[in-house]
């Protein structure tokens, strides 16, 4: 027996899957998440794993979360310990009281084990040996041997699983008899040799409602189907390469002519970021919806060619999948850590609009209004995600369309305008909005083309080295830049109770370990106004935010704090203001780690906790 | 200069083509150059061609890199769009405004350092993806903007301007878009207009990926003896392989050549190129042959000029994509957009 008592806690702990790298256990540890979503209880999974393809260490987690807590949680209730190289850190990491399963065929020395932690052996490799003679069989059927075993131990209803198989193999029905057969293997042995369940329990419950499980990648790609591009290219790198792929997948299905056939889609694998970010360039300037899918070094290769995009006012959609950097850094950890990069990319001065969905649902939305803001504004328009959001499936609101929108082009100068003789000038400010009017290649024979150039030029696109005809024409951008403002998802802004001198601006995939942050915090008697900035340039009501709080913390999940010293940069305030809480060791930020960051900060300023009403 | 507009005025009689525009219809700007730049008499040919082959002068996309040659297509097509790209990016611009609109014809105006220093890369790419283009390369041996380094195509122990000599191989860009799988490969002389011209308006009627290496002397540093650039030069070396008549709308008659030393290629845009054969033995549609030719005229220090390689069946990148006949820049959300019932599907999917 531990010497501690064992965890019990019924829809509220964490599961951690350790697993050698390319093993086939992630169909498994997926599987293990959908069947607790349908047992009507939220979960939300994450994917640790390494640079590499098959033979590293690599781990899945599973925080089950009636409460509906989507950001990571920190610490293991349960470490499935199927991974040898990494046995002693994954006990380690246990929590006092949790749960170890492990494959208990080879007998381990007692000096392996805790003794503040419940162990659960189950002889994985005995059972499938005596079962399957094929090498890869016996590989494959032992996660679904444990996954049996683990419905047993939290108390699991076997036939969601069953029905999960049953959808996973649809017309496969050999498979699917097989893996059925396999999951009753560890159920059956673990119900006969084993106390279940356990403290650590599943039960059924109505908190899943009809949001969806996808990854953010995948919705992003959705939206780029939605928002009607037509070209993408994309050259491979973590973790942004499932963008293109989806967007592939999505395209196969949704974009052929139903009677030729025909692809009304064009997808390019450039041999590199700058053919991709070029042929997006020459695309978009020939009127054609593009984008690229990319990461922080691939940022840093397109960088002059967004600074062609910016002065030559080109549309072109950069979709960002951030991962820790600087250089390589760590290519499958998560960071918000190209803010900078992409806020002020290429030489000279520039300046681009950055989008930040928080989830799944809102990386289908933005990704669908970038195609739109960008025709609209003439520009580079960043999709700034992460690896956490866009390689994980997160559980959230269901994607709409509204069938009745309509692609908005931007300004676009007709043959017919042309004909009835409107002035053309290719950066002439016509509307006083800071946006001029475009022609595509080959619309008129004798009116209305130009010649495009990363050169200075006057309005008429007239090549010119004239200081005051540069100077005007970059005072027209900054006027097209304040016009975005008021494009772009403006900020959500969510109130304290009670009325407070504290406030957080936070943005991204942070945003769900900041709303359990904030409830562990009212806890602590802490009040604070939420702010969640969605875009750059920021909308006024950031500066009307910063001007109603006297301390404003920025989390943010960076080193150097990058959107606190945009806003600082942007908005002219005091940076004493302004608290950076900053995580940047390349997992997800949790609401664990900001409670304790903004609560000590909060001590510090010896605020005195406002005592909680004694009922 | 070029904000220096140029008359619009011509003589009545100006001869008109089958559109019934004049040569001064595909003129642009007035040239920025040094006078007596090859890349002008390339600027003249390429106008030629054009009006020869008739073609709407707004259907033509021009796109160039960085460089003295980049600069040029400001100077022909005033009525066609232009874009002065980025340094060594003119293929991938090109290749991405290809796909948003197959019915334009797409002409890449680059120079060796260009193509073949910094965007060797985007060329390479470019060819063996089989972008619908005509790819002119205006080769001078030498960065003329930054006023005379070396560029890649200069011929080892060549000698610059200021008496520097050449250790570095040159790359012949002929070699590697044969070995690229280019499915029309020339090279010609700017100084040789009769040979040039129907290169380009063959070029032009290729659809596939069509590259012309140009070799163009530059008059203000690589004009001078000691260059294997100089106009000087290549007139002594140049061995032309054939030369070309296109033939728009009618059928080839072969009047002053001898059965046997013509041959005809009938293009997709349904010209034909009458080939008049001055080597005997050489064959426009081995690849492997052209390959052989050209290196073993290299070895003697011979420049071969002419028509090197055509497919007259080459496929582009559209079809091997499969796109729709529809240029992708005028499809709308009406066929684009799968429609909320199909985002219900896929979010029920996904429960």
């Amino acid at each position: 027996m531990p010497d501690k008592k064992p965890l019990s806690s019924v829809n509220d702990f964490v599961v951690r899957f350790a697993n050698v790298n390319g093993s086939g256990s992630a169909s498994a540890n997926e599987m293990f998440a959908r069947a607790i979503l349908r047992h009507g209880v939220p979960v939300s999974p994450r994917n640790i794993f390494p640079s590499n393809i098959q033979g590293l260490p690599t781990w899945y987690e599973v925080r089950v979360t009636e409460a509906g807590h989507l950001g990571a949680r920190g610490g293991v209730d349960m470490m499935v310990a199927m991974n040898p190289q990494t046995w002693d850190k994954d006990v380690a990491g246990i929590e006092p009281g949790g749960y170890l399963f492990y494959d208990s065929t080879k007998p381990m020395p007692s000096t392996k084990f805790r003794d503040d932690i419940t162990v659960i052996g189950v002889p994985l490799t005995a059972i499938t040996n005596s079962t399957y003679t094929d090498p890869r069989q016996r590989q494959l059927f032992k996660n679904i041997i444990y996954l049996g075993a683990l419905s047993a131990l939290l108390d699991m209803d076997p036939k969601l699983i069953e029905q999960l198989i049953g959808e996973q193999y649809k017309g496969k029905e050999k498979l699917l008899s097989s893996n059925v057969h396999a999951l009753h293997l560890g159920r059956d042995w673990a119900l006969q040799n084993l106390k279940c369940p356990i403290g650590l329990r599943v039960k059924k419950s109505d908190k899943v409602g009809d949001r969806i499980f996808i990854e953010g990648n995948s919705a992003a790609a959705l939206g780029a189907v939605y928002g009607g591009a037509t070209v993408c290219a994309w050259y491979p790198i973590t973790p942004s390469s499932s963008v293109a792929e989806a967007f592939t997948a999505h395209c196969k299905k949704y974009r052929h002519d139903p009677e030729t056939g025909k692809a009304k889609y064009a997808i390019v694998q450039g041999e590199d970021e700058l053919a991709s970010i070029g042929i997006v360039i020459g695309a978009s300037w020939n009127g054609a919806r593009a984008f690229t899918a990319t990461s922080g070094p691939g940022i840093s290769l397109m960088t002059e060619f967004i600074g062609l995009s910016y002065f030559a006012e080109i549309p072109a959609v950069i979709m960002n999948i951030q991962r820790a950097g600087p250089s390589t850094g760590m290519p499958t950890r998560t960071q918000q850590c190209d803010i900078i990069a992409c806020a002020y990319a290429s030489h000279g001065d520039t300046k681009h609009v950055l989008l930040f969905p928080e989830d799944p649902a809102e990386a289908f939305e933005f990704a669908a209004a970038a195609f739109d803001l960008a025709e609209r504004l003439q520009t580079t328009i960043f999709l700034m995600l992460d690896l956490d959001i866009g390689m994980n499936h997160r559980l959230c609101r269901p994607l709409k369309w509204d069938d009745a929108r309509q692609y908005d082009r931007g300004k676009i100068m007709t043959a017919e305008m042309l004909e009835e003789g409107r002035d053309f000038g290719r950066y002439l400010d016509v509307d006083g909005d800071g946006i001029p009017y475009r022609t595509y290649p080959g619309t008129h024979p004798t009116k209305g083309s130009y010649f495009t150039r990363g050169t200075s030029r006057d309005r008429y696109a007239r090549y010119s080295e004239e200081g005051t005809v540069y100077a005007d024409n970059m005072q027209r951008l900054v006027r097209k830049f304040e016009t975005a403002q008021d494009l772009v998802p403006r900020p959500l802004q969510a109130n304290a109770e009670r009325p407070t001198k504290y406030g957080v601006i936070y943005f991204g995939s942070t945003s769900p370990a900041m709303d359990e942050a904030i409830g562990l915090l009212e806890a602590r008697g802490h009040q604070l106004d939420r702010l969640r900035i969605r875009a750059f340039p920021f909308h006024s009501s950031v500066a009307s935010f910063l001007a109603e709080h006297d301390f404003v913390y920025v989390v943010e999940q960076n080193r150097d704090s990058q959107l606190r010293q945009l806003i600082v940069n942007e908005n002219g305030i005091d940076p004493v203001r302004l608290v950076p809480i900053v995580h940047y060791d390349g997992t997800p930020i949790t609401a664990r780690f900001i409670a304790k960051a903004i609560g000590d900060h909060q001590d510090h300023l010896k605020v005195t906790p406002l005592r909680k009403a004694v009922s | 200069m070029t904000y220096i507009a140029k008359p619009k005025f011509h003589h009545p009689g100006l001869k008109k083509n089958a559109l019934g525009y004049t040569h001064r219809d595909y003129e642009g700007k007035i040239s920025t150059l040094c006078a007596g730049c090859g890349h002008d008499s390339i600027t003249a040919s390429i106008i030629e061609a054009c009006y020869e082959l008739s073609i709407e002068p707004h259907r033509v996309a021009k796109i160039s890199g960085i460089g003295c040659s980049s600069k040029t297509p400001d100077y022909f097509l005033g009525n066609s769009h232009g874009f002065n790209s980025v340094h060594g990016r003119m293929p991938s611009v090109l290749t991405g405004a290809n796909l948003a609109n197959r019915d334009l014809i797409y002409l890449g105006v680059s120079g060796d350092g260009d193509s073949a220093s910094i965007g060797f890369g985007q060329f390479a790419h470019s060819i063996r993806r089989g972008v619908n283009m005509t790819y002119i390369v205006e080769n001078n041996g030498v960065y003329g903007l930054t006023k005379g380094q070396f560029s890649a195509t200069a011929d080892r122990g060549s000698k610059s301007k200021k008496g520097v000599t050449n250790t570095d191989n040159a790359i012949d860009l002929v070699a590697i878009a044969l070995q690229l799988g280019a499915t029309f490969v020339a090279r010609s002389f700017s100084g040789d207009k009769s040979q040039l011209v129907p290169l380009i308006a063959a070029a032009i009627g290729h659809k596939g990926a069509s590259f012309i290496d140009v070799i163009s002397p530059c008059i203000a540093f690589n004009n001078h003896a000691g260059s294997t650039k100089s106009f000087d030069y290549v007139r002594e070396h140049n061995d032309a392989v054939n030369r070309l008549d296109v033939l728009v709308g009618r059928d080839p008659i072969a009047v002053d050549y001898a059965p046997g030393t013509i041959q005809v290629v009938e293009q997709h845009d349904g010209n034909k190129i009458a080939l008049r054969k001055i080597d005997a033995d050489y064959d426009p549609h081995d690849r492997l042959g052209a390959q052989t030719f050209l290196a073993r005229h290299a070895a003697k220090g011979q420049i071969v000029t002419g028509l090197l390689y055509v497919d007259p069946d080459a496929e582009d990148l559209h079809e091997h994509l499969n796109t729709v006949e529809t240029p992708l820049n005028t499809l709308e959300a009406d066929t684009l957009c799968p429609g909320s019932a199909v985002l219900d599907k896929i979010n029920a999917s996904l429960r």
